[in-house]
């Protein structure tokens, strides 16, 4: 009986499998469906050459960033400053489950096409991680439903990776409204009646970014907050405890999972900044004596 | 073969996207893209129904504390819902509840914003450091330069007067300062975007995948 219900579930798994497989034969059936018979009505060049001095700085960025990752890769020991916004995070999760109440995580208002949406997705699994351990709730209240999707995957694996699934909860993560004055109705409604410890906000703000840190704030929960929206930055910091500033959001996943490769890209994204500070540097020079064709230059 | 084929199509897409930007003669495969992406939100929605309806009906046959928020939240949703579909949504019923009920609450929530800015702004300008300091002051000169009132007390400071008030907060203190700073999180935060990119191309960063 049981070799019987072994094999059927052995069974299951293989067409999930098989399901999962055809699903992406399908895709790429499509898109090559979509390609072949695209139509294309105007003739257009081969190269945009207004985007040339884009793509050689995105090219001098990649081979700094590819090149430590080389290093990084075979072994070199890579230095990477402190975020106290980031070490901060286990201390907000800590607190959540010595005062036995809930954490609150939000992603922003963005979809998952958004590069600051998927950083946050990254953030969200070691946060995920942690409350798994400390077994502690974690709230997930999300603006998009392809958004609640994934996070609802990523949240499991951090309870697996923890070896607690049996303390995966997935209606805690759900979807409020697409509407951005409906979610943030529905998320200070959450923070004024379950009155979660610690609150995270990162990913992409707009206008709501206030309303929430603010009402979080009156609840008296630790905030942290991480966007690279630089109008919303100040309201941030005014409300929050803490405040990841632009680039420190898309260096939390480095800086959390302290994988080499990742905090090789770190590095070759430093040196990159450098590169365009000096930049910078000579053009002011070279500008203040009228050599104006510098600005050609970046010109797109 | 289930963890990479996620990654040889985000590598596959990623580089067909960056490769479109830059090439005009291929830019329709971004745009068959980009339908496929509307296509996939639209079914999207499904999955976000179905979350509301499951989440705040178990609250309301467990009689939850608060259940009756959750009661509104479903009625709102079917109501509208049913109301969109027998009367149509460009007149009618759905029309007069988006006008008049839908608008006014999304309004009283945004102007919840001018309160907040306000207790935000008490506790931030506190003046307990030099920098807090600066900072108040600095706040203290923009704000009173964006009121009619603020040309009329600068013009009679001695001394200060000489120089125009609307020149110091536009051009020194808004178009160098601010401007400045401004630029140097967009430049770092540019930078960040290109580097998070690429390793999601390359498969490095796969946080949104659950990790390893």
């Amino acid at each position: 009986m049981n070799k019987i219900k072994h094999y059927f579930r052995g069974g299951i798994v293989k067409r999930k499998v098989k399901f999962k497989i055809s699903f992406y034969f399908i895709f790429f059936y499509f898109l090559l469906i979509q390609i072949v018979f695209a139509e294309t009505p105007e003739i257009k060049p081969w190269l945009n050459l207004d985007k040339l001095n884009n793509l050689l700085g995105v090219i001098i960025l990649t081979l700094c960033i590819t090149w430590f990752i080389y290093h990084a890769k075979r072994g070199k020991e890579l230095y990477v400053r402190r975020i106290a916004g980031l070490s901060a995070v286990d201390e907000a999760v800590g607190r959540a489950t010595e005062m036995g109440k809930p954490v609150l995580y939000i992603t922003g208002l963005a979809d998952i096409d958004d590069i600051q949406t998927l950083t946050s997705l990254s953030i969200l699994g070691y946060i995920a991680q942690k409350t798994a351990e400390y077994e502690t709730s974690l709230l997930v209240p999300c603006c998009r439903s392809i958004v609640m999707s994934t996070a609802q995957e990523v949240v499991k694996e951090s309870h697996l990776k923890a070896a607690r699934p049996d303390t995966y909860r997935r209606d805690n993560i759900y979807y409020l409204s697409d509407d951005q004055f409906g979610f943030v109705a529905g998320v200070d409604g959450i923070m004024l009646r379950e009155k979660p410890a610690a609150n995270f906000y990162f990913g992409k703000f707009y206008a709501e970014s206030l309303i929430l840190a603010e009402t979080g704030h009156s609840t008296g929960a630790i905030q942290i907050a991480g966007t690279a929206e630089s109008t919303q930055l100040p309201f941030f910091v005014a409300a929050c405890d803490y405040t990841l500033l632009g680039e420190e959001l898309y260096a939390a996943s480095a800086y959390l999972s302290k994988n080499p490769l990742e905090v090789g890209s770190l590095k070759g994204q430093d040196v990159g900044k450098f590169i365009f500070l000096l930049a910078i540097i000579l053009g002011c020079i070279l500008v203040t004596f009228k050599y104006d064709w510098i600005i050609n230059l970046f010109k797109t | 073969m289930k963890r990479q084929l996620p990654l040889y199509i985000t590598f596959i897409t990623g580089l067909a996207m960056l490769i479109q930007f830059y090439m005009p003669k291929i830019e329709f495969v971004g745009d068959i893209f980009q339908k496929w992406f509307a296509i996939i939100v639209v079914f999207a929605y499904i999955l976000g129904a179905g979350s509301l309806i499951l989440v705040n009906g178990q609250k309301i046959l467990k009689a939850s504390p608060g259940w009756g928020y959750n009661l509104v939240l479903i009625i709102g949703l079917f109501g509208m819902f049913f109301i969109g579909i027998f009367f149509g949504i460009s007149k009618g019923p759905f029309n007069f509840l988006f006008n008049y009920v839908f608008t006014p609450l999304s309004a009283t929530m945004f102007s919840l914003l001018a309160f907040f800015i306000a207790s935000a702004a008490f506790r931030a300008f506190k003046a307990k450091t030099p920098e807090a300091t600066l900072l108040l002051l600095t706040a203290f000169i923009v704000m009173i330069g964006r009121v009619p009132i603020g040309e009329v007390i600068w013009n009679h400071i001695p001394f200060l007067s000489q120089w125009s008030l609307n020149d110091l907060i536009e051009r020194w203190i808004m178009g160098a300062f601010n401007t400045a700073g401004q630029r140097a999180i967009l430049l770092g935060a540019s930078i960040g975007l290109i580097s998070v990119s690429l390793k999601i191309l390359l498969g490095i960063e796969r946080g949104y995948l659950g990790g390893e």
